[in-house]
Order: C-alpha cells, then structure tokens, then sequence
C-alpha cells in the first residue's frame, strides 16, 4: 500500500483530545491488539511448550525432543506431553523419570497413545 | 565442589571455572539494579546522580589528577561480549566489569533462531556463541567471582527468541539468567518465524521470565536499525514497544521488569538531538511505569570509531535529558568487525564517562513544557494511536503484519509499500501449534494457562507438586549434558591455545577477539588520494610481516592531500615471557605522602646543569611546580643554572646547609657525564659531607646503574619525573634518619 501522509485528516478525531485521554486511548487500543493474542495462548500449545514443560520435569534436551517428536506422531500432544509421561507413568507403575525414559527410547508408545483414546482417564 | 577463587592480581583461570560445572547452582535469581546514592562524596567531588561504588575498579585516564576516583553512575551499564568463543568472552567480561559494566549480555550465534530445541555442549559460533546450559553456567559462575571481585552484582543476560524460546526460557531461569530480550514481533519480523507459534510460545516465556524475576527488554529497536530512514519508524516504534510491554505484563511480567529497547533514532549529520529528544519525551509520557533501556544508534555506524563514540556520546545525552534504566552501549568498532576486547571497554567508559561528567545535568535544566518539543512529541503519539487504529481496522496483530504494516519507510500515515510483510500461513514453524485438549495437563510451575492437574487431585495453585516439585523448585532434577560433539567444543579449542593460556603461560602473543589470534591494528597516513593509500598501506602491513592484512578504515583528509588508513593483521609467531626484558617500575610514593614527608621535616635541595652544558629544559621540569616538578611538595629548590662546576655546586651545598644536591648532566660525550657525577661525589667526601648530603644525578644519558657506579646515590634517565626523584629523596632521608646520621 502506498499513501501520502495524510496525518493532518485523519488526527481530526484526536486533535481535541487531552494528553491523559490520549493516553488512555493509546492503552485501550493496545489492550484491543494484544487480548486475542494472550487467548491465543491459553487454547493452543506447541512442540517448544512442551518441551519446555518436560524440562521442568527433570528430562534432558535430547529426551525431551524424543518424547515430544513421539507425541505429535501420534497426535498426543494436544493433552499435553507431560500429562503422557505422567498418566504412563501411574498406569504402569513407574516412577515418571524411567516412564519418560522409556519413551524417548521409543518404548511405550502403543500403551501411552491407548491411555488417550476416549479423552481423559 | 571447586574452591577456585579469583585472584585480583592474576588471570582469570578458565580451567578452573570448566570444573565442576555439573554441581554448579546459581546463587540468586533475578535482576539487580545498582543503589543510588544522591550526595555520594568521592576524592574532592560531591555527586548527584551516582550509585554504590566499585570495590575494585579501572578509573577513566583523567583519575589519577584526582585521587583515582571512580564513581559509577546510577544506570546499569550494558556491554554486549560474544566473540564465538564463549572461554575467551569470560576474560573480556571481567575487564568490562572493572570498566563499569554491570550487565553482561551475550549475543547469540548466527542461526541459533531456528534450531528447534537447546544446543548443549560448547561449539564455536559465528558473530556470538551457541547459547547452551553449559555455556551459561560457566558464565554466569565466572561471573559470581567476578561480582565478588568488583563489589557489585552483575546482571547476565541472554536472548529467548526463536522457535526454541519456551525451551531456552526454562533453561536461563534453571541457570539463574538475569536478564533477556524477548518479544514474539521479533521472531515474526525478522527471523520469519511463523506469527501465531511465535506468539503462543511467547506466552509459556514470559510466565517463566516473570518467575525467574528476569528484566525483559523487547526487540523494537530493530526496526530503527532496518528502515531505510530509521527516524521515520518512530510512530511504529512506539506500536511494536506497546503490543510486547502489555502483552508482557498481562502475561505476568511486573511494568518494573519490563525494559523498553529505545534508541535515538537518528545520527549526525542529521539535527540528531532536536529530532530525538521528542521522540524520548513521547515514549516516556506514553510508557509511565515501564523501564528504559536506552540503546545505542548502531544504523548509522560507519567505520570511524570517533564519529560513532560521538554519537554515543550524544546518545547519552538524550538519556540524561529524559531516563534511563538500563544505559546500553554499543562498541564503536561495530562498524568494522566482531567487536574487539579493547572497543568493549572503551564503549563502557565512554557511558561512564559521559554519565558520570553530565552528573547532576538535571538540578539546573529543564525541558520546555510547551513549543516545538511538546508539540513534536504529541505529534509522534497521536501517529501511533492512528496506527494502532488502522491495525484494528485491518483485524489485528496478524492482518496489520500480513497488510505490511511494520518497517515501512514512510513516517505513518505515510505509506511507502515496502514494509516487511508476512504471512499467517507461512514462516518457521508453520502449523506446528496444536489446540490443546480439555484434558490437556502440565504439572510444572510457571506454566500460561490452565495447568489442569486436578484431574489427578493435584492443586492447580501449585501444580508441580503433582511430581513432586520440578527443577524450578529442586535444581538437582535438572539434568546437565557436558558435551555432545567430541570435535567442536571447549577441550579442543583450549588445548590448541594451551602455551598462551594464563595464568603461569610461558609465551605471550596480541589478541583482539580470541586468545592467540595474533590480530594487531595500525594507523597510518599517506600523503595520496583514498585508492592509493589503501594499496599503499596494505603493502606496508605485508612488508612488517603481517599475515591477512586488511584495511579496517579509511578518512579522507583532503581528497588529495592525504587519507588516515587503519589496517588489522595477523602476526604469526608468539613470544617466550621469560625471554623479555621489563624495565623495573620507577618507585612512586603518593603525592599526600611526599607532602606529609616534607612538612614533617624541610627539605633543601642545590640543584645545577653540571660542565660544560647549556641544558636546562630537563631539570627545569624536575624542578619546577607548573611541570609537576618536586617544588610542588614543598621542597626548597636553589636553582643555579647551567655550565656549574662541580665545585661551585658542592660549595653551594655546604653554604646552603642543603640536604641533597641534584646534579643534571646532559652531554655525554666521553663519558664526561659520569665523570661529573664521579667528582661531584669526591668533592663532597673530601668536603666531608658525603654521608648526610644526598646526590642525584639525572639526564637523558643517564642509566641509574652507571650514575650509582660512579657515586651519586641514584641516577634518573629518560622519562623521570619529579615524583620519582622526590620518592627517591624522602626514602633517603628517612633511611639516614633511621641510622642516626641526619
């Protein structure tokens, strides 16, 4: 798009306006811009999310991107990777750490995906 | 665990920080901001604006006039340090602590953006480092020591961008990171990371930089270092810091946390400053809360480091004017190469110089409340709200970016139709972020949105302890990976350059960047036109024996009469420590100490230009107060000139009830200099007042091991000042004192 500066027109709205209602304006517009996107947020999740989760589980980089790349394969990630290793690991009876394990060596997985199918426990 | 510790006279020892590392945890989280302190009294001065001073320091070059004060300013100085060798960036960082810094931030290797996981190990990079655990942890544990060396908390920063960032994220917070820059427009911008991944994985980021208590500074600069006009984003500028500071803080970031990356966004020879300022008074008036990280212009760079230190300088004069939290600098070689050691330090001494020289500015100027300033910077804001209205009109964040809205080089409303556009549909990363399911789980802390670990009995409000704790809360979960490429890493590097390696290295060689680089710099001039004189100077650099010669700068003087070149080259041999020759340090007593001395006890000198000699310039700047001479400690000077005999000389001693005689001889023909000294001293044994009367010799000719052979008491060369002789002279006393003799 390619438009001359045609800023003396369209301020017409503003030019009235005080500096305080200015910038209230300017923060009401930005809230507009910025809310979806923090909804976004809270609805979806990614490969780098849930790494980062299982991180925080106490797996390492390699693992993580094992038991992450396993999931989407089977279309588990939407409930979470660590919700695979942790209901895997309470199925079977292992503690989480050898449970997540297991799947990054790409163990598991047929007992893990059958632990999601019908939603949740 | 290692109980290394840092010596503050020797080298850092980078063996010793790679020990252990597995064990390392990080003694704080969090930013730290320096301590004001209003009224600080250092040396002779009072400060306004100055913080906590350094334990252990380097002083700027006018210090020494001034009792080596060092008072530190009020803003967390930034240096940016990554050679691609992370082991020789940690030398570089505690030079630029001394030099005031006290945020450290590392620069990312080229690509590190779109790696889709952490890196581990320690491979080289390229324009930064590979960011990994165990780069990290190593720096931010040599950082601990030298914290503790300089007295001051050091802030280490890093970057959580790319498609990698909620990964990298828990990993500077696991490390105790204290700083970062993250802003999901950057990503999209410029990494051509796709927009709705980008965004989502922003979110998981922010929760754990607010947790980790990190400062946040976005990525808005960079549009001012891409536009074609860069002043002409200013509008926008004001979009892109909006959108990441709220975003931020409604994610959980506290305003307080939230840095602002500002730049004055233009450069000499434009009115820089009268296009600036409102810019800065706009952003302030708009961003009440939120922190300012005050950039420098890096768009406008070109080779010359003086002309870029001055657009520094300038810069920091916009911060005084208006504020600054974080004051960062950016090395005035960066126009040139990767920056080099020595162009860190001078960046962090021009802010602290600067800062520090324009300290209390603000006590005796104001800005103007009305005119062209408030009437410029309401401009700026009123384009920004129109901006902003035309991105909702357009439906949005990711409409607006698709539309092209961002980087155009027209100041908006003005649209030129080159702004970076990209697609929703599109970038790195595209289709990869997933709806999450009603029984989505995540049994971590500082997760962005629903945890959901009811659904197992746990407690949403602490949803790690479903697993009992996670590494945010037990770091010993945390698993460390050392080294993953046997030939790309740390060990290998370091054996190669092992002989140099301090301390107790036996060879010694230049660097700029990387221990044993062998790069030196010359300056040189040729009375020619710019074509000639490169040609010209790159031959010389080969001819002196330097390898990869390049010409680095070039300045016109006068189109023909002359153009400054600089070269870099490389030398290609090392040199054996033990096989140098170091002139012994000429003993300095403290001025206060010399003048204590003399007020104690008068001091009376004879002094005189001895033989057949009409030099007079040399003593005279020994003698006299205006040259620094030793009438400044109030020692009584009688000056009698010049071609004094020797015995006209030890006469006037005796007639003057004189404790020493300074005797200056210049000529050296024939040895007569020595022979002066050598009858001098005899005239004053046989005058029988050799031992209480002290004799100096001085002159260019002079070597002090000679002049003592020959019977003075201590001979001053070459480069003597009248401190020396004066330390010389109360050392003296004090030792006849101390025998009985005087």
């Amino acid at each position: 798009m390619k438009r001359e500066d045609d800023f003396e027109v369209r301020r017409a709205h503003l030019k009235g306006l005080t500096d305080q209602e200015l910038y209230d304006r300017f923060w009401a517009l930005c809230e507009q811009l910025v809310d979806p996107l923090l909804d976004m947020g809270r609805e979806y999740t990614s490969p780098a999310i849930e790494r980062s989760v299982l991180l925080r589980m106490g797996f390492s980089s390699l693992e993580v991107k094992a038991i992450v790349n396993g999931c989407m394969e089977r279309n588990l990630l939407q409930h979470g990777a660590g919700n695979v290793v942790y209901r895997l690991s309470q199925a079977k009876g292992l503690p989480l750490r050898e449970a997540g394990v297991k799947l990054a060596n790409g163990e598991l997985w047929d007992e893990a995906a059958a632990l999601f199918e019908g939603g949740a426990l | 665990m290692s109980n290394y510790w840092l010596d503050p006279n020797d080298n850092i020892d980078v063996r010793e920080i790679l020990k252990d590392l597995k064990d390392y945890r990080p003694r704080r989280r969090g930013w730290t901001w320096r301590t004001p302190e209003p009224g600080l009294t250092m040396g002779k001065f009072t400060y306004q604006d100055c913080s906590t001073p350094l334990k252990r320091g380097v002083p700027l070059p006018p210090a020494r006039f001034m009792d080596d004060v060092d008072p530190q300013p009020v803003q967390s100085i930034t240096t940016e340090i990554a050679s691609g060798r992370f082991e020789d960036d940690i030398r570089r960082m505690r030079m630029a602590a001394h030099h005031g810094a006290d945020h450290i931030m590392v620069i990312r290797t080229a690509g590190q953006s779109h790696f889709d996981g952490l890196i581990e190990g320690t491979p080289q990079g390229m324009g930064g480092v590979p960011i990994s655990r165990k780069q990290v942890r190593a720096q931010r544990k040599a950082l601990d020591m030298i914290e503790d060396e300089v007295g001051r908390p050091i802030n280490y920063h890093s970057y959580v961008s790319g498609v990698a960032g909620p990964d990298v994220a828990v990993m500077l917070a696991e490390e105790g990171v204290n700083g970062c820059h993250q802003d999901p427009q950057y990503n999209v911008i410029y990494r051509n990371i796709n927009m709705l991944r980008s965004f989502v994985d922003a979110c998981e980021s922010k929760k754990l930089i607010a947790w980790a208590d990190m400062a946040q500074i976005d990525g808005a600069h960079n549009a001012n270092a891409t536009a074609r006009d860069a002043w002409k984003v200013m509008p926008e500028l004001m979009v892109q810091h909006a959108i990441n500071a709220l975003f931020s803080y409604k994610a959980g970031i506290p305003k307080a946390n939230i840095c602002l990356s500002t730049v004055p966004p233009t450069a000499t020879p434009a009115p820089c400053v009268h296009m600036d300022l409102p810019y800065a008074v706009a952003l302030r008036d708009l961003f009440k809360g939120y922190r300012m990280r005050a950039q420098m212009n890096t768009k406008y760079i070109e080779s010359s480091t003086r002309e870029a230190t001055v657009t520094h300088v300038l810069n920091m004069l916009i911060s005084k004017l208006t504020s600054a939290d974080i004051q960062s600098t950016i090395t005035p070689d960066e126009g040139r190469n990767v920056p080099w050691h020595i162009y860190n330090i001078e960046a962090c001494d021009t802010a602290k110089q600067a800062l520090v020289g324009m300290d209390g500015l603000m006590d005796m100027v104001e800005l103007k409340q009305d005119g062209y300033l408030r009437e410029k910077a309401r401009e700026l804001k009123e384009r920004a709200v129109l901006f902003m209205e035309e991105m909702l009109t357009q439906g949005g964040y990711f409409h607006a970016v698709e539309e092209g809205m961002f980087v155009d080089s027209g100041m908006y409303p003005e649209r030129n139709g080159d702004g970076i556009a990209r697609r929703i549909d599109a970038g790195v990363g595209v289709g990869t972020i997933i709806e999450r399911a009603p029984d989505y789980m995540a049994p971590v802390t500082a997760h962005y949105g629903r945890n959901n670990v009811e659904q197992y009995g746990g407690d949403p409000k602490n949803p790690s302890a479903l697993i009992g704790g996670c590494t945010l809360e037990d770091p010993d979960k945390i698993v460390f990976i050392d080294e993953l490429d046997e030939e790309d890493n740390v060990n290998v590097r370091m054996a190669e350059t092992e002989e140099l390696r301090r301390p107790g290295a036996k060879k010694i060689k230049p660097e700029m960047e990387w221990l044993g680089d062998g790069v030196v710099m010359t300056t040189m001039f040729f009375p020619c036109e710019k074509k000639l004189a490169e040609a010209a100077a790159l031959e010389v650099g080969r001819r002196m024996g330097l390898q990869d010669v390049e010409v680095i700068s070039r300045e016109i003087m006068h189109p023909t009469e002359g153009t400054r070149i600089e070269i870099k080259g490389k030398v290609d041999f090392s040199l054996d420590v033990d096989s140098l020759v170091i002139p012994k340090e000429p003993d300095i007593m403290s001025d206060d100490e010399i003048r204590a001395d003399i007020e104690r006890r008068p001091m009376t000198v004879v002094a005189a230009t001895v033989g057949d000699d009409e030099h007079s310039v040399g003593l005279r700047e020994i003698i006299d107060i205006k040259h620094g001479g030793i009438e400044k400690y109030g020692i009584v000077v009688h000056y009698l000139g010049t071609s004094v005999t020797p015995e006209k000389l030890v006469n006037a001693a005796i007639e003057l009830n004189a404790d020493a005689i300074l005797a200056s001889t210049i000529i050296s023909h024939d040895d007569i200099h020595y022979k002066n000294i050598a009858l001098i001293h005899q005239l004053m044994v046989e005058a029988g007042i050799r031992d209480r009367v002290m004799f100096i010799a001085g002159g260019t000719q002079v070597t002090p091991e000679l002049a003592r052979e020959a019977g003075a008491d201590e001979g001053f060369g070459r480069g003597t000042h009248g401190v020396h002789d004066a330390t010389f002279l109360v050392k003296r006393r004090r030792e006849l004192e101390a025998k009985g003799i005087i």
